[in-house]
């Protein structure tokens, strides 16, 4: 049986606190002495990048490594991707190769899904398109647990760019899983045209929600993806929608910041925030090792995957 | 000691009511007071074999060698009037047979305060069968520090060695056959003490 992590949802209550759990040990492990362990000694990981990242391919890459993994890094730039070679052809290498587990960051929304179809190993989705990015939110929800403790019941607000942002998707999706309360913050053109079927509460009004979050994330405005005006000027959305030290002044003594990097400075998150005691942005990145740990350990680390879901053939 | 009191006493060791049901074919081999009375022995063989167990570190194996080992470390206490430190170890990321199962959940490994550096470390563990979980364990220890020497507690000893590992401390040499399961039970974290010797199951 071969199962994926392409989607937040893919994750059952158990799955999610399984993963949770083996990232707390594993955390605990290697903070001490255990720096690496020999858990999946021959086994490959292939780190498949189509779109830039800096932080989740470095993550991705020492956590293969902790384990004592084969990492093959492939990214679009510099390969046969930009001589035009498909997806597909792509991956009928890699499987070629023998690669038992294949991380993948592609532009478009439902790549890691399609290629689950076409390779034999388990396939991790590490950001596709504006569609998901399920490792994020496992380490958000890591970080989350091991600043407030349990998750059920604490009430999460997600403020930004909700239209574009997988991580914000893949958050919304895993924290209602957690028994999270969520509610999503965003100007009205920065919302997706699905949200009400979304698991989270909606508002335009970033100041009325402040006071009664336990954890405030801030999303990027990510410019890149914008063929659009979204709102009228920076300086605007800063003022109604940022998040600097007089708003975060008037959040709860034992509210956390959180920002999923990398951080566009003044915009959504004044410098004095982002370097506050509230702030976990550091912590996430260490985070994220540890949770990304978990998943490849779960995924390939026995007969067969622990966690995630099985992808039907199409 | 008095002969009718011996661990090994066949009317200590029958099957009891407790064992029927789902259970029936379990046969209890010991009982709370066999269990008590084998880790008293062992906290003494302990002290003598450490001569008086200064250096002693208890590292119980997940998950009822931590149990074991935190029993150890209250009968030594008792003996010699001085707490003795103990910890837990999780070697589930080192085994060599974790590709013939799915992937498990991994638990916590705590060392005392002090570590094991140049300590006598004795690793605890409910039943000893292949030697594959020691040799782990071994494994694990390396990456945590290095003992001035490790040695072995178990309260069963099954047999079916495949590495050469022997135990120094043992409750009780159980001679099985490799059809059989031998479960341990300790209140702490089943409920109740008792080591059932049964059929293995059906898959």
């Amino acid at each position: 049986m071969k199962r994926h992590l392409i989607s937040a949802a893919d994750l059952t209550r158990d799955d999610a606190l399984l993963v949770l759990d083996t990232a707390e040990e594993l955390a605990r492990a290697t903070e001490g002495s255990m720096k690496k362990l020999p858990t999946l000694r021959g086994r490959t990981v292939v780190n498949l990048f189509f779109e830039d990242s800096t932080r989740t391919r470095i993550s991705f890459e020492a956590a293969a490594k902790r384990l004592s993994a084969d990492v093959i890094n492939f990214s679009a730039k510099g390969s046969s991707v930009s001589k035009g070679e498909s997806l597909k052809d792509t991956a009928l290498t890699l499987e070629a190769m023998g690669a038992d587990g294949v991380v993948i960051r592609h532009g478009a929304s439902g790549a890691p899904h399609r290629l689950a179809n076409w390779v034999k190993g388990s396939v991790v989705n590490a950001g596709d398109g504006t569609h998901e990015h399920p490792t994020q939110a496992l380490l958000d929800a890591f970080t989350m647990r091991r600043r407030l403790g349990d998750l059920e019941g604490r009430k999460v607000t997600i403020v930004g760019d909700i239209l574009h942002s997988r991580v914000a998707r893949s958050n919304v999706l895993l924290l209602n899983t957690l028994g999270a309360e969520v509610t999503v913050v965003a100007p009205p053109t920065l919302l997706p045209v699905a949200i009400d079927t979304w698991p989270a509460e909606v508002s335009y009004d970033l100041d009325a929600v402040l006071p009664k979050s336990d954890v405030v994330m801030m999303l990027r405005v990510q410019h890149e993806r914008m063929n659009a005006s979204y709102f009228p000027t920076v300086r605007e959305y800063s003022r109604r929608y940022g998040l600097d030290a007089e708003r975060m002044a008037r959040m709860a003594d034992h509210a956390i910041v959180m920002h999923p990097g990398p951080m566009n400075r003044g915009v959504e998150i004044a410098a004095e925030v982002a370097d506050s005691v509230r702030s976990t942005i550091v912590e996430q990145v260490a985070n994220g090792v540890s949770a990304r740990m978990a998943v490849l350990y779960l995924l390939l680390g026995g007969s067969e995957p622990a966690i995630g879901k099985e992808v039907s053939q199409s | 000691m008095n002969a009718a009191h011996r661990p090994d006493d066949p009317a200590e060791t029958r099957v009891t009511g407790r064992d029927s049901g789902p259970d029936s074919q379990q046969k209890a081999v010991l009982e709370g007071p066999d269990i008590r009375r084998a880790l008293t022995r062992i906290a003494h063989e302990i002290l003598e074999r450490t001569k008086g167990g200064e250096d002693v570190v208890l590292l119980g194996i997940q998950t009822r060698g931590v149990t074991l080992a935190e029993r150890l470390a209250g009968a030594l206490n008792e003996v010699e009037g001085r707490p003795v430190p103990w910890g837990s170890l999780d070697v589930t990321m080192y085994r060599d047979d974790l590709r013939l199962r799915p992937a498990r959940a991994i638990r916590r490994t705590e060392l005392p305060q002090g570590g094991i550096e140049d300590r006598v470390v004795v690793l605890v563990d409910d039943v000893l069968f292949s030697g594959r979980t020691v040799r782990a364990a071994l494994d694990a220890l390396n990456e945590l520090g290095r003992p001035r020497a490790v040695q072995l507690a178990v309260l069963v000893d099954r047999g079916h060695r495949e590495l050469p590992i022997r135990a120094d401390y043992v409750g009780k040499n159980l001679p099985t056959s490799t059809r059989e399961t031998v479960k341990v039970l300790l209140a702490e974290n089943d409920g109740r003490d008792a080591v059932l010797l049964g059929p293995k199951e059906e898959k």
